[in-house]
């Protein structure tokens, strides 16, 4: 059961148009950067501490200032909380601003 | 001596140490752990029953009727993820050798945002039941399906097979039955849930058990931290100093035991050459957008926007539970590690290396929260063990038996019939395996299991969902490729050719077979897309813009069909 379609109900008539739509095109364009991006920066940021820790354990082994605390435990748990910060940057980027703008394109055409 | 076998424990398989292994002692029978797990099959037994009641179409049984929330979803993906393994496993590991846990936890949530950016909203847009509706989306049916349905199998097959066997340890060590009876129960309940209760009662135990597994964790971790008067600073190096105490206790020097006891806060022997680090990193991270079960789990939402919250929610939730993990480990050290109660005659944790976590929630709240946590282990095997099941039974009856088998054409009582029996027989079947396997390591499974899913089931997703070049014979021959490479590059590996069968030393030197089994898949695809002239490539590549609107639109979606 379709959940979108025309009028008449033909669905490939909206595809087509949608797809022809430049708003469209660059929506997920952008959209699709996004999605690369930071994809991007949460991969390098995992391997780039993998690759720390197999060429430089001491650096991460080194106490912060005159404490125990070592440097490994900021960047660990750094690295937790940018996976969580970064989904929580795409899902309210994606609420406010790809929703509406999509919608907006179905809307115009019939969908 | 005792450090020195715990790093030889962990050189051949880094990736699987947080996993239950060896055999555990038996102990005595635990009333109170006992009484709070009835309480909690009661409870969910009772929520099967409502939930049976609801599951009368293939679409109840495979999705929960599309309408779970986002919200619900992201706690059921947090349900599903968060082992029995990782929680005894990680802080135990922490508890032995400090920092190298928080490597593993790490690595276990980095591929969640991952799924969220490239995959979720798409594979909610365009399937249904299974990740094998996106994956075959645009292509011939029957090649794609019986790829995905394989690989489905063998990812499912690996991971129950590990969880059981852990599961029957862990319960004999809790709650003192024997390991028999313990995997049986496991089987019998979790053939329960998923055959009345489908997807519904899946969802809610996966549920409750997250709440129970977050809630208990937090309090162990807030007790620890209240101890410390709330500083990590002040944690730490009484960890550090329960460490050199213990060293200077074993006759070490002065300055030795004091960079032994530093030791905790630095990476250890966990990761040794870059090319298995990259490797192991890469298998976890795109192994996670590669299972089945967690997959699955996106069609139980009703629309692309609801998938992008669930993500959000299991992300939050998990690496949360890695963070207390964290502080439990820690917490055990100090807690536990300087309590002659929770140590035999050699200095080592009473009942076997997973118990720090337990020790500690005694040392916390005495016997009733023991029990409790103790529920909560168990509650957690079962959450797993029943996604699993569900994922390859609807692999079974929806890709095999009615798009394969029958050509689309079975009705839903027939699916749904199939979805049974196939529930009962791989029951059966994981009672049975986690009986023959008893005595084996089956710790590189888990990391097997994910190293199958980053190498076959994730390319195909990828490529299909994003390549308009890609064509049937690339998707099915290309993954398959992938998944062959990894699996027999494990077999080749020191956990398996070494340590699990004592062939010697491995042919395969590094400890995870990612980092040349996903380029594979990658690579095979693209080539055999490529070569392809076939009549049928053409109509692959034909349909790509059609599959790329409705992805990125959501038009056509299927609809939620809560009744």
């Amino acid at each position: 059961m379709p959940l979108v379609q025309d009028a008449a109900g033909n669905e490939d008539i909206v595809i087509a148009a949608v797809a022809a739509d430049p708003r469209y095109v660059a929506l997920v364009a952008r959209r699709a950067r996004l999605g690369w991006w930071l994809s991007a920066v949460i991969f390098c940021a995992f391997v780039g501490y993998l690759l720390l820790i197999a060429f430089d354990k001491a650096l991460l082994g080194a106490p912060i200032g005159a404490g125990v605390t070592s440097i490994g435990i900021p960047v660990g748990l750094g690295l937790i909380l940018l996976a969580i910060a970064l989904t929580g940057l795409y899902v309210a980027h994606a609420n406010r601003h790809h929703d509406a703008q999509m919608a907006q394109i179905l809307r115009d055409h019939g969908a | 001596m005792r450090a020195w076998l715990v790093a030889l424990a962990l050189i051949p398989s880094p990736a699987f140490a947080a996993a239950l292994e060896g055999e555990a002692e038996r102990q005595p029978i635990n009333w109170v752990a006992i009484a709070m797990f009835v309480a909690f099959v009661g409870l969910t037994l009772w929520i099967t029953k409502a939930a049976a009641a609801r599951t009368r179409t293939a679409s109840d049984f495979y999705t929960a009727g599309g309408g779970i929330t986002g919200f619900q979803n992201g706690l059921a993906m947090a349900g599903d993820y968060m082992s029995a393994a990782s929680f005894l496993g990680i802080s135990a590991q922490i508890f032995n050798d400090g920092y190298d846990g928080l490597i593993y936890s790490t690595g276990f949530l980095v591929g969640w945002p991952i799924l969220l950016f490239l995959m979720a909203e798409r594979l909610r847009n365009l399937g249904r039941f299974t990740f094998a509706d996106v994956a075959s989306y645009r292509f011939a049916q029957p090649p794609v399906r019986s790829f995905a349905a394989v690989s489905t199998l063998l990812v499912v097959s690996f991971y129950l097979i590990a969880q059981m066997v852990g599961a029957g340890q862990l319960i004999k060590l809790l709650f003192g039955l024997p390991y028999a009876l313990a995997v049986v129960i496991v089987g019998a309940l979790m053939m329960l849930y998923v055959l009345f209760g489908g997807m519904r009662a899946t969802t809610w135990v996966q549920i409750i058990k997250a709440v129970l597994l977050l809630g208990g964790a937090s309090f162990m971790a807030l007790m620890v931290l209240a101890q410390m008067g709330f500083s990590l600073e002040t944690l730490f190096a009484r960890a550090v100093e329960v460490k050199t105490q213990a060293a200077l206790a074993d006759g070490a020097t002065t300055s030795e035991a004091a960079e032994r006891g530093r030791s905790i806060m630095a990476p250890g022997n966990f990761i040794k050459d870059p090319v298995s680090a990259i490797s192991f990193g890469l298998a976890l991270m795109l192994g996670t957008a590669g299972l089945p079960h967690i997959l699955m789990r996106f069609f139980t939402v009703p629309d692309a926007k609801e998938a992008r919250k669930s993500v959000l929610w299991a992300t939050g939730w998990i690496g949360y539970f890695y963070i207390l993990t964290f502080i439990i480990g820690f917490g055990a050290i100090v807690l536990v590690g300087t309590d002659t109660g929770y140590l035999d005659a050699q200095g080592a944790l009473r009942g076997g290396g997973n118990m720090a976590a337990i020790h500690l929630a005694h040392a916390i709240g005495g016997n009733a929260f023991l029990g409790f946590i103790s529920a909560v282990a168990f509650a957690t095997i079962l959450a797993v063990v029943a996604g699993l099941t569900l994922s390859a039974a609807s692999a079974v009856s929806h890709d095999l038996y009615a798009t394969v088998f029958k050509h689309g054409q079975a009705s839903s009582v027939d699916e749904l019939r199939v979805s049974r029996l196939t529930t009962l027989a791989l029951g059966a079947l994981a009672v049975l395996l986690g009986l023959v396997f008893e005595k084996q390591n089956v710790a590189f499974m888990v990391s097997l299991a994910f190293a199958l899913a980053a190498s076959g089931n994730f390319p195909v997703l990828i490529l299909s969902l994003l390549w308009s070049g890609c064509t049937t014979r690339g998707a099915a021959w290309g993954g398959t490729i992938g998944l062959l490479t990894a699996f027999i590059l494990t077999l080749l590996s020191p956990a398996v050719w070494t340590t699990t069968f004592g062939l010697g030393p491995a042919p395969f030197p590094y400890s995870s077979a990612a980092i040349f089994s996903v380029p594979a898949g990658f690579i095979a695809i693209w080539l055999i897309s490529r070569l392809d002239a076939s009549p049928r490539a053409a109509v692959d590549k034909a349909g790509y813009p059609a599959q790329r609107v409705r992805a990125e639109t959501g038009i056509g979606a299927f609809a939620a069909s809560d009744h």
